[in-house]
């Protein structure tokens, strides 16, 4: 099964795309900022990054940045979660090279709608 | 699918109150002139991190208000707008409110929503202020895709849609595969896809990882232009992507193109071979989600109620827990070679019993004191109110104040640490008020206009001290004694040195300021702080000197669990007295003992006169000396109140583990609790200010007494 590597500096919200994903029944690792997740994107082969956009440390558009760098991440899907108002965010997330969005907030249903479409 | 949020809410409120810890000391750091922009990134965070978690739990009320506030955080922190004090002020009221509607959600109850609509109101008129002003639009609620698409044409053609696509070169480097986009219009309806190759470069200088295709996509089906627009939404904008109905063209208009299939094994580079397939199948993805539907729905209840119980939970470092694990280890082992000794025990292996009994005590004090610093938090828990309060406090004043937190990580018990904090505040409030000058006053005495409270807490034997000291005025003894000779505290002739008279502010029914302020006058006096720092069995003490300031230092037992007690003997039973409850313990001689009228025993020591009680008559039981003059006198203190304690002998003094008389009997008067004693006896640990009521030598016999002459006793 795909491994997901979901990025938040949100405990809940870390936990409850956990939940759901691997209720889906996903593998997934879990990373607190954007730093964690590159080593741990370094560490283990993940099939799709899902990342949180502000978070202390790196934030997503530099995580998304330095995941590209990697030659085993050149081509592997990567979301950024973002909110509804930070639309420039988005454009910086793709221009960085992000594979595109979910939109904050979103349930469970929404993730895994979104999952399935980039993960077939 | 139906994953259970509510089992995510106890998490959010935690990491919610800790973001908006984060947002208040980050405010009240913040120096307006200077904003830093790393202080602001940190505020923006933890708002925007309450704002997207509220959001996804359903917490609208919240998601709402803090929006508002995060739209003008941004504003700051890309330097379109100029903060000012009163906005810190605007923000941390603003952090009151959402902790309040998250206290509301936490029990259970809905968000008031009134204070945040009145801020929000206020942020509304901040944000239209600025935005008149410059002309910018402050926020762009969401995106449309862009794509050129007349929207006359998002109704349903009822046939189906022609879609051109030509993604970016980069497309593929985005991790964005056309395949998935085709497979999810194959969801749609039927779907054709023919690949246009004229831009295909050739193969010498073709980049592999670049796209260079361009589609032509016939989608036949009852499908809403919306849900095609979706498909494409994350590259609509560097695409070139035209969607007609398919009634308008032609479905053989691309006939000039060469056509390429693209398979649904295909890889990221669909720029290789040409081949003649159309994509046809459907993955099997509704099947799929609807697997995942009941996962959680079982547990829903169950987890309800942890939720709940968690609220009562401390968090508690693993190095803690690491450090049990391994004694726990050691315990074991110890367990296992007494064991074995037992199996096969012969005179000659003493000393190795000896040995591991020693082994065995070591290793179960460990246990316990590692236990016990489970209950152990960082003072900082108390602490961390103080500057928002020192902050809003000094602004009613007007007076200038700095902060000084100092042993933020020494640790107390839990339980002390939550009886504690009330307390602290009282007298940090009343050290502001009454002890810190108003600026002009300070520098016409030659001090810095800004006054300092110093908060300190350090380990002190068993006992932590916290201290509150302020620079100020010091305390006032002449007023002091004025106030209490006026109140029959103290006779006009007495004499009483400095630090008597500065003990006299914790006396019942004291205050000197001259006008009740908002701030400390609320009836509430310093001999409440006293007591309840008593019931911590604890004590209060203050030093001050004029014009340079008071000290306030309270001493606390690290924990209620464990007390130092002092144990006496009458007649057969032994009582266990909290060591710092005892004041002196005396043989008495007949003519220090007198009687008064009301029947009432008293101790006549360095002109004080001390009630007596006995406890042989007290409990009713029998006792080796009846008389006063043949047994020990333990003087005592509970509740301001100086009691003679007759007792026939002084045993150890040790410590001991307070085992509550309440929950495991019913409570008794002058009783606190028990413990068990070495040899396994019970023991009944004695509640002074209880046995002071019990006996009936209340305040009004002692002064009874002094007032009256002596008598001889019998």
């Amino acid at each position: 099964m795909a491994t997901i590597l979901a990025v938040d500096d949100s405990a809940s919200m870390r936990q409850m795309v956990a939940f759901t994903l691997k209720g889906a029944g996903f593998n997934v690792v879990e990373a607190s900022d954007g730093q964690q997740a590159l080593e741990k994107a370094k560490q283990s082969t993940v099939d799709l990054v899902l990342s949180d956009v502000n978070m202390p440390v790196m934030d997503g558009i530099e995580l998304v940045k330095n995941l590209r760098a990697l030659p085993e991440y050149k081509f592997t899907p990567i979301l950024m979660l973002t909110t509804e108002s930070a639309t420039d965010k988005k454009m910086q997330g793709k221009s960085a090279g992000a594979t595109g969005w979910l939109v904050k907030p979103f349930n469970p249903e929404q993730l895994l709608a979104t999952i399935r479409k980039v993960l077939p | 699918m139906s994953v259970d949020l509510s089992q995510f809410h106890q998490v959010f409120f935690e990491e919610s109150h800790e973001g908006l810890d984060v947002m208040e000391s980050a405010l009240l750091n913040m120096d307006v002139s200077q904003v830093d922009s790393e202080t602001i990134n940190e505020i923006f965070r933890a708002a925007h991190s309450i704002k997207g978690g509220s959001g996804t739990f359903g917490f609208s009320a919240i998601a709402e208000f803090t929006h508002v506030v995060e739209t003008l955080l941004d504003l700051i922190r890309s330097d379109q707008f100029e903060m000012q004090a009163e906005h810190i002020n605007l923000f941390l009221q603003s952090v009151d409110c959402i902790r309040t509607m998250i206290q509301e959600l936490e029990q259970g109850q809905a968000c008031d929503t009134r204070l945040a609509s009145e801020l929000k109101a206020k942020f509304t008129e901040v944000l239209e202020a600025k935005t008149s002003s410059s002309g910018k639009q402050t926020d762009s609620p969401s995106i449309s895709p862009e794509g050129g698409q007349p929207s006359s044409q998002t109704g349903n053609s009822g046939r189906g849609w022609h879609i051109y696509f030509k993604p970016s070169v980069d497309i593929l480097r985005t991790g964005n595969d056309p395949l998935r986009m085709f497979r999810e219009l194959s969801d749609l309806g039927d779907i054709n896809v023919t690949a246009l190759m004229a831009g295909l470069p050739a193969l010498s200088s073709l980049d592999s990882e670049g796209c260079f295709l361009a589609w032509e996509i016939s989608l036949s089906g009852d499908i809403q232009k919306a849900q095609i627009d979706e498909v494409f939404e994350w590259v609509v904008d560097e695409s070139d992507i035209r969607i007609t109905p398919l009634s308008d063209i032609s479905l053989k208009d691309g006939e000039k193109t060469e056509t390429v299939s693209v398979t649904e094994t295909g890889s990221a580079a669909p720029a290789l071979i040409p081949e003649e397939k159309a994509v046809s199948s459907k993955p099997d993805q509704k099947h799929a989600i609807a697997a995942t539907t009941p996962v959680a729905e079982q547990s829903q209840k169950s987890a309800r109620k942890e939720a709940k119980s968690e609220s009562a939970s401390i968090r508690v470092g693993t190095d803690k827990i690491d450090s049990l694990i391994n004694m726990v280890g050691e315990l074991v082992i110890t367990q296992s070679m007494l064991n074995e000794l037992g199996k096969n025990f012969e005179v000659s292996s003493i000393p190795k019993l000896l040995e591991g009994l020693a082994q065995l005590s070591l290793h179960t004090r460990e246990l316990q004191e590692n236990v016990m610093r489970i209950r152990m938090l960082p003072i900082s828990f108390a602490f961390s109110r103080f500057p928002r309060l020192v902050h809003d406090m000094s602004q009613t004043l007007n007076k200038k104040v700095e902060l000084v937190l100092l042993g933020e990580q020494t640790e107390l018990d839990k339980t002390v640490m939550e009886r504690i904090g009330d307390p602290l505040v009282h007298l940090v409030r009343n050290s502001l008020d009454h002890g810190l000058e108003l600026p002009d006053k300070r520098l016409a005495a030659g001090k810095p206009e800004t006054g300092k409270i110093t908060l300190n807490a350090f380990h002190q034997g068993g006992n932590i001290v916290i201290q509150i000291i302020d620079d100020g005025a010091g305390l006032n003894e002449e007023r002091i004694l004025k106030k209490a000779i006026e109140n029959g505290l103290v006779s006009p002739d007495e004499h009483l040195d400095p630090s008597q008279i500065h003990d006299l502010i914790f006396q019942p029914g004291f205050s000197t300021a001259e006008t009740v302020t908002d701030i400390s006058g609320r009836g509430v006096g310093m001999d409440v702080v006293r007591r309840n720092i008593q019931e911590l069995n604890g004590t209060v003490e203050v030093e001050s000197s004029p014009g340079k300031g008071s000290t306030f230092t309270i001493r606390l037992p690290l924990t209620l669990a464990i007390l130092d007690g002092q144990l006496i003997r009458v007649g057969k039973q032994v009582y266990i007295f909290p060591l710092v409850s005892i004041v002196e313990s005396i043989e008495s001689q007949e003519k220090m003992i007198h009687r008064v009228s009301g029947g009432c025993d008293v101790l006549r020591i360095r002109n004080e006169y001390i009630p007596i009680i006995r406890l042989w008559d007290v409990f009713n039981i029998d006792a080796d000396h009846k008389k006063v003059a043949d047994g020990l006198l333990v003087i005592v203190e509970g509740d301001n109140i100086k009691v003679a304690v007759l007792v026939d002998d002084l045993l150890a003094q040790q410590q001991v583990v307070i085992k509550s008389l309440q929950d495991n009997y019913k409570a008794v008067p002058g009783v606190s609790g028990a413990t068990i004693l070495g040899d396994g006896t019970v023991s009944l640990i004695l509640d002074i200010s209880g046995l002071i009521k019990l006996a009936g030598v209340g305040k009004e016999s002692y002064r009874k007494v002094s007032d009256s002459g002596d008598h001889q006793a019998a």
